[in-house]
């Protein structure tokens, strides 16, 4: 092993499930005394028969227990504590400030009925964020109640549903059409909103030819659902033709720009036609990522869409804000509440830190770092590049093969995740279903990470394709540095092996 | 309102280091541009045609580069907001003020938890443990053995879980109580889709007793059809009130073919029968409560859980992590079951979608179920459901007020209407003195009438701008002045008397 690589070995704690620690009779926490004024025969204020006479089988630790223990897991979590380029995720920091804000009461303990005179500050920094977003984006309004980018592709999805209804158009508009590189989210909360998807293959630049769209758009089509540029870097220059073909036959478009982070302050939803965008502020915006939420993706659209938006809005009149609730042409909710709000103020505040000029930079960044990877990815061997006869250069991300180290080793991108991890930096993003380049993988290095951080990282998969032709079984067993050893997964769809809870775990265990 | 780009400013170069970019100093700038090979990283930018781009430069607000700017300018604005510490709240509904024990704020704010996304089963090995506790803790809490990671909230929860039902039976109507919370009920309409599309669900409410606050049982009989996919009903109800026919309402759906839904309170699970004892085919619910704060709505979670049965486990949306054995003889770890059936493992062929959700909280959620333990949530249990009635006597003792329903758990309906004022003007009047009054209840939903209406908790608010146009199907103005209050473990008893006494005033 090459001396500069880091010599990387993970807490390993050995930590039970929680389930199997504690003993009966710990305390973790007590309730408040009950009042004597208060104190009451419990069981005279139920209705006969609803009490629970077999207590749940919880564990029973002392609060310091509970801490150790989700501590220890914490630390048997790499996170991206390492070095993290997850293509499509845009890992990027999350500045500490941002936690330390919205965990003030101000904002913790506040209830979202409130009466708004006493959500003044919260509603002025939605309203900022807002503006923002629509600076950004060209879009008339942003709603923030979808819960994740997905969230935000199902509002596109009801509101398509709306729209075309206030038209009288809705029986005869039922398909939604997107590409095969466009997230899954957009077909699938397509699907889940009742509309046939209709999805476009890839032509030979790298996306769908304009045949090939307008072959499908009719007068069944209710709505263009894509993203641009996709995630091997590649951009649709035909994109404005796109809209304007959907648009004549009367459809809605919707830009899921999950892929901004390298053209921002370059490309707007609203020059390219769009009808509606959506932003992931646990993304692009810096949210942290939690391990999948809490998120928010941010749905904006134009004028004509704005009636059907998910309620409530955020108003200001006369120095005062306000929630505006609509009129029953919009859709209602898509989620309780006005959405992820802490979220909200920790986007508002990256952008704050940053302002233009810090956008642009972060843009600029993202896209230089990632030609700069190109510039050594190509160099490792058995690498190469999607599309390779593209010569342009690609935007915040691109696609590599590792189809020859595969034909070559026997050594394939799962291997290569496993043994990755091993040098302590996160394993990289493979591809969404389907693949259509084999053995894929996604980096994407962004703004954050440092020209060392990047060196290390492709050093380290220099090192793993190294080690796949000299000495694959380290690579097929790993990874070695880690508190477990591979996970053997092939039971985890079988009904007589699978166990999403320790009792299902326990009986099948008994039984196997 | 509308974008405001009239004088586009001039694209200004990046002169200086921030403290976000490592690579954002000019001269390390210029190193990866050297590297690349060319002069100016505009030329990175070639795939995207010259029509496509904006002209100009953003106008935005101005840079706060210093974190103690940055800090001081959040704070005071924040600082705008009254909150349920320094003021007195009764608020619930769909978001609960609870204590939140100190180790759930400091699990919630590790780094290695806050940042993560996917990685390796081996390489976050703990983070999906923590996910795996979740799921088997909430299991114990409502006695079933199939639990997914949660959704973004109950609502969420709700209409997954309809739909869930609706593939299994083939059918499509779905009866919900008529006084089901308007949030959640919102929601699920929205995933029940419209009536114009193939596959939608219709969502049918089955008349509420007035006098117990738990279903109609005559009206359920009328409601429901060979059409029934689902009956849901919650309990606590979304009036608070606890149901003691869950059986008989569950030996009915099944009866019709239909699946039972219940919705409940997990820290009700302390106290009241867990969901399958009366007959519960899926249980839904709240995350919040346990240990998340209020958020401003922010804190929202929702959970599905089932008998761990293939009829059930083929139809889940959700991602679930699953125990499972490693290499190493006897060694475990934890993958993804059923990847394959959600929108990541089939797009629009997959069962509704997932995505980013609430994963974070998820791992406090399983903090707080650790702490608590079997007695805690008796403990906790008993103490609201005492509170709450303690509330429910005091307070129906004012002169002309009156408690909706006998048996409450932690929430209970506050009745104004005999006093000749409204929810709105007692509300203001307490804010005055520092209170949140409880959330103005709208007018059951007709029951029988498929709820095709606009219907969310704000338009009783009469505060509210004017809709533009009279939302179709329900009144504006409910015909009884009610309002929900919420009383949970972080008041004493002297913030009930304060209330009572506040109350007293306000309606003398």
């Amino acid at each position: 092993m090459s001396p500069s690589l880091p010599r990387y070995r993970s807490a390993d704690w050995d930590e039970p499930v929680v389930l199997e620690l504690g003993r009966p009779g710990r305390r973790g926490i007590y309730a408040p005394q009950v009042e004597d004024d208060v104190a009451a025969d419990v069981d005279a204020l139920l209705p006969p028969g609803v009490r629970r006479t077999t207590p749940p089988a919880l564990p029973e630790l002392s609060e310091f227990e509970v801490q150790r223990h989700y501590n220890h897991l914490s630390q048997m979590t790499l996170g991206m504590m390492g070095i993290n380029l997850f293509g499509t995720c845009t890992m990027k920091y999350n500045p500490r400030v941002n936690e330390r804000v919205v965990a003030r009461p101000e904002l913790a303990e506040v209830h979202p009925q409130q009466d708004p005179s006493t959500l003044q500050g919260i509603l002025e920094i939605v309203h900022a964020f807002e503006g923002i977003l629509q600076e950004l984006s060209g879009m008339d309004r942003f709603v923030f109640q979808p819960g994740g980018g997905a969230d935000a592709a199902y509002t596109h999805a009801c509101i398509t549903r709306a729209y075309h209804a206030s038209r009288g158009e809705l029986a005869r508009r039922t398909e939604v059409i997107t590409t095969i590189q466009t997230h899954p989210c957009s077909p699938a909360t397509a699907a889940a909103a009742g509309f046939d998807v209709v999805t476009l293959p890839l032509g030979p630049d790298g996306y769908p030819t304009l045949e090939s769209l307008k072959a499908a758009v009719s007068d069944r089509t209710a709505a263009l659902m894509v993203g641009n540029p996709d995630d091997m870097g590649v951009y649709n220059p035909e994109m404005k033709e796109w809209v304007r073909i959907v648009h004549e036959a009367g459809g809605l478009c919707f830009y899921d720009h999950a892929n901004f982070n390298g053209v921002m302050s370059r490309i707007r939803a609203r020059e390219l036609g769009f009808d509606a965008c959506m932003y992931m502020l646990h993304k692009t915006f810096a949210g942290p990522k939690g391990g999948g939420g809490p998120a928010v993706g941010a749905y904006g659209c134009q004028p004509e869409l704005v009636p059907f938006l998910p309620r409530p809005l955020v108003d200001l009149h006369d120095g005062v804000y306000g929630l505006d609730e609509g009129d029953e042409r919009s859709i209602g909710r898509v989620r309780e509440y006005w959405g992820n709000v802490p979220v909200v103020v920790k986007a508002y505040s990256w952008v704050r830190a940053l302002g233009a000029e810090g956008i642009r930079q972060a843009a600029d960044l993202s896209v230089i770092a990632n030609n700069y990877m190109e510039t050594r990815l190509l160099q490792i061997r058995g690498v190469s590049k999607s599309h390779p006869h593209l010569t342009q250069h690609r935007l915040e991300m691109t696609r590599y093969s590792l189809e020859q180290v595969h034909a070559d080793t026997g050594i394939d991108v799962h291997d290569i995740q496993n043994r990755m991890v091993d040098f302590g930096v996160d394993a990289p993003w493979l591809a969404h279903e389907p693949w259509l380049i084999p053995e894929p993988i996604t980096p994407e290095a962004g703004e954050t990470w440092s020209k060392e951080d990047i060196d290390t990282w492709i050093d380290v998969l220099a090192e793993v394709v190294r080690e796949a032709y000299e000495d694959p079984e380290t690579v097929r067993t790993a990874p070695h540095n880690h508190a477990i050893a591979q996970v053997q997964a092939g039971g985890v769809d079988d009904p007589e092996r699978w166990a999403t809870t320790w009792r299902a775990h326990v009986r099948k265990r008994a039984s196997a | 309102m509308t974008p405001k780009s009239p004088t586009p400013r001039p694209v200004v170069s990046p002169s200086s280091a921030h403290p976000y970019m490592a690579n954002s100093a000019p001269a390390l700038r210029q190193e990866l541009l050297d590297a690349i090979g060319v002069a100016d990283a505009e030329e990175l930018f070639e795939q995207i045609p010259e029509d496509h781009r904006l002209t100009g430069g953003l106008t935005l607000p101005p840079a706060l580069r210093s974190e103690a700017e940055l800090e001081r300018h959040l704070r005071r604005t924040l600082a705008k907001n009254g909150d349920a510490e320094r003021s007195l709240s009764f608020l619930g509904g769909g978001v609960w003020q609870h204590h939140v024990p100190a180790i759930c704020d400091e699990i919630a704010g590790r780094t290695e938890f806050v940042t993560s996304e996917w990685g390796t089963p081996a390489s976050d090995h703990g983070r999906n443990q923590a996910w795996f506790e979740f799921a088997s803790q909430l299991g114990e809490l409502v006695d079933l053995d199939f639990v997914g990671l949660p959704v973004y909230s109950w609502g969420c929860a709700l209409g997954h879980a309809v739909r869930m039902t609706a593939r299994m039976t083939g059918r499509s109507e779905v009866l919900v109580p008529a006084n089901l919370d308007r949030e959640r009920l919102a929601v699920l309409r929205t995933y029940c889709q419209p009536p114009e599309m193939r596959s939608a669900i219709l969502v049918v409410p089955v008349a509420v007793d007035p006098a117990t606050g738990g279903l109609d049982l005559d009206d359920l009989d009328l409601r429901l059809s060979e059409r029934t996919a689902a009956v849901y009903f919650e309990n606590p109800s979304s009036h608070g009130a606890i149901e003691a026919r869950g059986a008989e309402i569950s030996a009915r759906a099944r009866a019709a073919g239909a699946e039972t839904i219940v919705g409940v309170d997990p820290l009700s699970l302390g106290l009241l029968a867990p969901p399958p004892s009366y007959g519960a085919d899926v249980v839904v619910g709240s995350t919040q409560p346990l240990g998340i704060h209020m958020n401003c709505g922010g804190g929202t979670g929702g959970f599905i859980a089932t008998r761990d049965d293939e009829r059930y486990a083929r139809q889940y949306p959700t991602l679930q992590v699953s125990i499972a054995p490693t290499l190493t003889p006897g060694e475990h770890g934890f993958a993804m079951a059923l990847f394959e059936q959600s929108s990541y493992g089939r797009r629009e062929d997959g069962n509704d979608w997932t995505g980013n959700s609430v994963y974070l909280w998820a791992v406090v959620n399983a903090v707080y179920m650790s702490l608590m333990g079997p007695e805690g949530f008796r403990e906790l249990g008993e103490l609201l459901i005492q509170r709450a009635n303690h509330a429910a006597r005091r307070i129906g003792a004012i002169p002309g007020v009156s408690i909706a329903h006998p048996h409450v758990f932690k929430e209970l309906v506050v009745d104004v209407t005999d006093t000749g004022r409204t929810v709105a003007e007692v509300n203001a009047a307490l804010l005055e003195r520092g209170i949140f009054g409880g959330a103005a209840l709208p007018d059951d939903l007709p029951a029988g009438e498929p709820d095709l209406g606009f219907a969310v908790t704000d338009e009783v608010r009469e505060d509210a701008p004017a809709p533009t146009s009279t939302p179709s199907g329900s009144p504006v103005a409910p015909a009884r002045q009610r309002a929900l209050y919420c009383f949970t473990e972080v008041h004493a008893q002297e913030d009930v008397d304060r209330l009572v006494d506040a109350l007293t005033e306000v309606l003398a």
